[in-house]
């Protein structure tokens, strides 16, 4: 009854143009299966779409709100993809992301009088440091005693999370706030100066755009990133070649919880301006699709970011135009990555059934 | 410790175990034959809203597990399409599956957050729950507890006295052995993660039937990520699934209890313990590299296609 239907022909050398196709076929998929649940669900479904992909981007504060939330979603997927390429699975951004803005958060909220015009960069490498140090246990723990980075990065992000609504709870709880668990609000000087008036996108995007040139020069002229690629591809050939395993996992999670650590402390230095129990929407889990979706490319990324960004706006409008649950946004981001995967299969298979078999003599 | 707080104590932690119980076997099987799903944690959270759904709705109780098992298998099938058919990486569509299930009982569940649901009553079991002590300590949990002892006996059974359990555990060790041997690689793995989608949904709908007898956005809150730890905790050995699953119901009860046992620590702290502790609990299983190397299914995790 299983019997193998489908039968599939191996690629002598995998597809290039599909590659990056693919990405597009999922986009086009993603839509058409809106279109369904937006049928389904009793709308106008192009209305729907319309009010979900093309609203948000037609006035200038949304297009502030598409950069804002693209923001830590590319910063994340960028360190991620590192290491996704090196077969290092970091999947606990969202845990890195938000030590990075418990650590930035508490400089600023304890330090800024003595360190003056020094406390928002301060700010910053603190968040910096310490999504690097949330992503130093996963591999000290990986190359010390063998355990699976994907396990404790993942149980690492519940722990951050508890952590901090224990300090907002406890001593960090604005004593003014009406015993709400959220910190003061930080000083005007300490946030992130804005793009441009009228909006809220802020310098984290300039941050942005640097961290994605530099991962590009790494990772494609950089023979760092050269090790850390034949290592995710060929691990026999790199350890044949003495490229060290341990080094490649330190220094994939050692990046990639550095920008998420950066991620969640321009989260609170720029939008949300306070500690407070949620820090983000879960772009730490998102930015996993997004560096797929990029195809573990910096300029995937930032577009694939921008994509996934837009995925929160419509989710947003919809919810307040229509009614809708804003609850589409994980149900789009999911499916995304589903078609994603399914149509990377044609990048290394073909079926056969589309052409007869060439003979050669 | 009083008698009644001992009880208190140790039937919660049952209570707490048994959706850990029911993944963490599940997952055991599909890592048997090779295959890793991540997915648990998605497959939870559909069982668990599918349970609710149907339990809040038609208030029978048998019909929401079966409509949750059916919902997990749903998913599980999905995974399977794509990592064995069409052979995606099967970490990467694990996390989809994981982000996917997050995002769909979300979205379908969004108006059933807030309403009242049947619990899970305890089985009736006359004259033994009124046995002096062992009738509360033993005798009064639902029916689904008493499943989860039955499951963990018929898989330890199947894997190690019968003959599809060997076959299994083959196309675990090595799918391209067991392909040249004549075993339908394909239909065992099929099975195996269908299987494990349908465990894995009985644990979900443990958790809105009976644990938490109510529907919240993710509310399985990382216990289908603890059950996956506890697998490899467990060498990849149900009775040690057993064993750890009611080491961490111990953990995640303590919370509730901290009081009568005169515990002074924030409960957020409390409640980091069942994490930290699957941290701990997986670097002393992992510690000794040969452990690993010696218990995990040789081809775990590998993608095998007949005609590639």
């Amino acid at each position: 009854m299983l019997k193998w239907p489908l039968r599939l022909e191996k690629r002598a050398v995998p597809s290039g143009s599909l590659r990056l196709t693919a990405p597009l076929l999922a986009v086009l998929a993603m839509v058409i299966t809106g279109f369904v649940v937006f049928s389904l669900l009793g709308q106008a479904p192009l209305q729907a779409l319309k009010l979900f992909f093309i609203t948000p981007l037609t006035t200038v504060y949304g297009l502030g709100e598409l950069l804002l939330k693209a923001t830590p979603l590319v910063l994340c997927a960028l360190g991620l993809a590192l290491g996704f390429r090196a077969n290092v699975w970091n999947i606990g951004a969202e845990g890195q992301l938000t030590l990075g803005a418990l650590c930035s958060g508490g400089v600023a909220l304890f330090w800024a009088p003595a360190l003056g015009n020094l406390a928002l960069p301060l700010a910053l490498v603190a968040g910096t440091a310490g999504g690097m140090a949330w992503a130093a246990i996963p591999a000290w723990l990986r190359t010390r005693f063998n355990t699976s980075e994907i396990l404790v990065s993942l149980m690492l992000v519940y722990i951050a999370q508890l952590w901090l609504v224990m300090m907002l709870h406890g001593s960090w709880r604005d004593p003014d706030g009406f015993n709400f668990p959220q910190s003061r609000a930080f000083a005007d000087g300490l946030l992130l100066p804005l793009l441009w008036e009228g909006q809220r996108a802020n310098w984290a995007v300039w941050f942005t755009l640097v961290l994605a040139l530099m991962s590009w020069l790494f990772s494609s002229q950089l023979f760092a990133g050269y090790r850390m690629l034949v290592s995710g591809e060929a691990p026999a050939a790199a350890a044949y070649a003495g490229f060290s395993e341990r080094w490649t996992i330190w220094l994939a999670l050692l990046i990639s919880g550095g920008c998420a650590g950066l991620a969640g402390a321009c989260e609170v230095l720029g939008p949300i301006g306070r500690l407070q129990t949620t820090i983000s929407p879960g772009y730490g889990f998102a930015a996993i699709i997004v560096a797929f979706v990029g195809r573990l490319h910096p300029v995937g990324i930032v577009l694939a970011g921008l994509l996934m960004s837009l995925l929160y706006l419509g989710g947003e409008n919809v919810q307040l135009e229509l009614q809708l649950p804003s609850a589409m946004t994980g149900l789009f981001q999911g499916t995304l990555l589903f078609y994603l995967l399914a149509a990377d299969l044609f990048i290394n298979f073909r079926l056969p059934l589309a052409s007869t078999p060439k003979v050669r003599p | 410790m009083s008698s009644d707080l001992f009880i208190a104590i140790f039937t919660s932690t049952i209570v707490a175990a048994t959706p850990l119980v029911y993944a963490a076997l599940g997952e055991l099987v599909v890592e048997r034959a090779g295959v890793l799903n991540l997915g648990v944690e998605g497959m939870m959270l559909i069982g668990a809203l599918a349970a609710f759904a149907v339990n809040a709705s038609t208030g029978h109780t048998g019909l929401a597990y079966m409509a949750a098992a059916l919902a997990a298998a749903l998913l599980a099938l999905l995974f399977a399409i794509l990592t064995l058919s069409l052979q995606a990486n099967q970490v990467a569509t694990g996390l989809a599956l994981t982000l996917f299930g997050l995002g769909l009982s979300a979205f379908l569940g969004r108006n059933l957050a807030g309403m009242p649901a049947v619990t899970l009553q305890p089985l009736a079991l006359p004259w033994l729950r009124d046995l002096p002590l062992i009738g509360p300590l033993l005798f009064r949990f639902d029916a689904a507890v008493y499943g989860s002892l039955l499951l963990y006996w018929a898989i330890s059974h199947f894997l190690r006295n019968t003959r599809a359990g060997l076959r299994l555990r083959a196309v675990g060790e090595s799918a391209t052995v067991a392909h040249s041997l004549g075993q339908p690689v394909m239909r065992i793995r099929y099975a195996a993660t269908l299987f494990g989608g349908l465990t894995s949904g009985l644990a979900g709908a443990y958790l809105s039937t009976a644990l938490t007898p109510m529907w919240v956005e993710g509310m399985s809150s990382g216990r289908g990520w603890i059950a996956l730890a506890l697998v490899v905790f467990a060498t990849w050995r149900p009775a040690r699934v057993l064993l750890g699953a009611y080491l961490f119901g111990g953990m995640t009860v303590l919370q509730l209890h901290s009081q009568a046992l005169g515990l002074h620590v924030p409960s957020e702290a409390l409640s980091m313990l069942p994490y930290i502790a699957t941290i701990v609990v997986l670097v002393l299983i992992c510690r000794n590299p040969k452990t690993i190397l010696l218990n995990q299914p040789a081809s775990l995790g590998r993608n095998f296609h007949p005609d590639a």
